[in-house]
């Protein structure tokens, strides 16, 4: 599965078991992205953190 | 079993959850993402024998653990869990009913008592938001000036929670802390993290190593994990000459950096007592 960084613009290979919602990080512009979309693979830049985020 | 996994975005967390899931044999995994459902408080009934929680917004955790409660489905952690180690103060009052020991903690609700506050506990001081993680705005503070500023600051430029004055007594931890995992009443493993920084968390920079789990820090860390109401949580102890010292309880643990520091399946062991409380233990 490839999908484009849309930062960047970059060819990023995904995992067989990638699922909705997953963190990666883009090999090329180092942007932090999220998986929107599985099939097809449609990525997103990721949420900013928010306050109340953490552990 | 029908699992609900409640999540926002899935971490490197969230993905060994997943994969020890898929291990065993009939569960059925339904991912619930905290940016989609809607709840109907008087008619929802979920198909779920138990809610696992692992979203990244407090608020969201906890507003949406009570309400799978409130529809009769058990969830790890629970909303009491959530509720206490969400709060600062929450936890440390817990952790005093419970006789665990922490570092002395004072609390003012204006910058003119936080400051008496701080002068009567000597310098330094750390100031928490009562609510937050990753060591995000603490203020370590050395001395007057430093206390008047923050505390100005705080009040002026911060909403209302931070002025909530949670004050800790800065303890001199020598570079680093320990964080131990607790899942149900065992510590089942621990790493140092060890920062120039006083601030050792992992998120801001400090690293893990493996720290043998002792039978003091087995004995703090349950009870501590037992103070806030059981379940999976990571304890922040503190070395102190008199003893170890609970600084913190997290309730939605990040533990990805520490499965090969520690040499332990922590999502393998977290996922066996999901499926122990589903089951009714």
């Amino acid at each position: 599965m490839k999908a484009e960084c849309p930062i960047c613009a970059a060819a990023i290979e995904l995992s067989e078991d990638t699922v909705q919602g997953e963190l990666l990080e883009c090999p090329d512009c180092g942007t932090e992205l999220e998986v929107v979309q599985v099939n097809p693979p449609v990525l997103n830049e990721a949420p900013k953190e928010e306050e109340d985020w953490g552990e | 079993m029908k699992i609900g996994l409640l999540h926002s975005l899935i971490r490197k967390d969230e993905k060994f959850l997943l994969d020890e899931f898929e291990k065993i044999k009939g569960v059925e995994l339904v991912m619930i993402d905290d940016r989609k459902i809607t709840f109907n408080l008087l008619e929802d009934n979920f198909n779920l024998d138990i809610v696992v929680e692992r979203c990244i917004n407090h608020s969201r955790a906890l507003h949406a653990l009570k309400l799978f409660e409130t529809a009769g489905v058990k969830c790890v952690n629970t909303s009491k869990v959530a509720t206490i180690c969400g709060d600062k103060l929450l936890t440390s009052i817990a952790l005093k009913e419970n006789k665990v020991p922490q570092p002395e903690v004072r609390v003012a609700f204006t910058e003119e008592s936080a400051l008496e506050a701080i002068e009567e506990m000597g310098y330094p001081v750390v100031l928490k938001p009562a609510v937050g993680s990753w060591g995000r705005l603490l203020s370590k503070i050395n001395d007057r000036d430093a206390a008047e500023a923050i505390l100005e600051h705080k009040t002026v430029l911060g909403s209302y929670h931070h002025s909530i004055f949670y004050i800790q007594k800065y303890v001199e931890k020598k570079g680093r802390d320990i964080r131990s995992f607790v899942v149900g009443d065992k510590c089942i493993g621990a790493i140092y993290r060890t920062s120039p920084h006083w601030i050792t968390n992992t998120a801001r920079g400090g690293l893990a190593t493996n720290c043998p789990v002792t039978d003091e820090l087995n004995d703090l860390s349950v009870r501590a994990a037992k103070a806030v109401g059981g379940g999976i949580v990571a304890i922040d102890v503190f070395e102190t000459e008199q003893g170890l010292v609970v600084n913190e309880v997290n309730y939605t643990m990040e533990y990805k950096n520490s499965i090969t520091t520690t040499g332990v399946n922590i999502p393998k062991l977290m996922v066996e007592y999901i499926l122990k409380v589903a089951e009714g233990m």
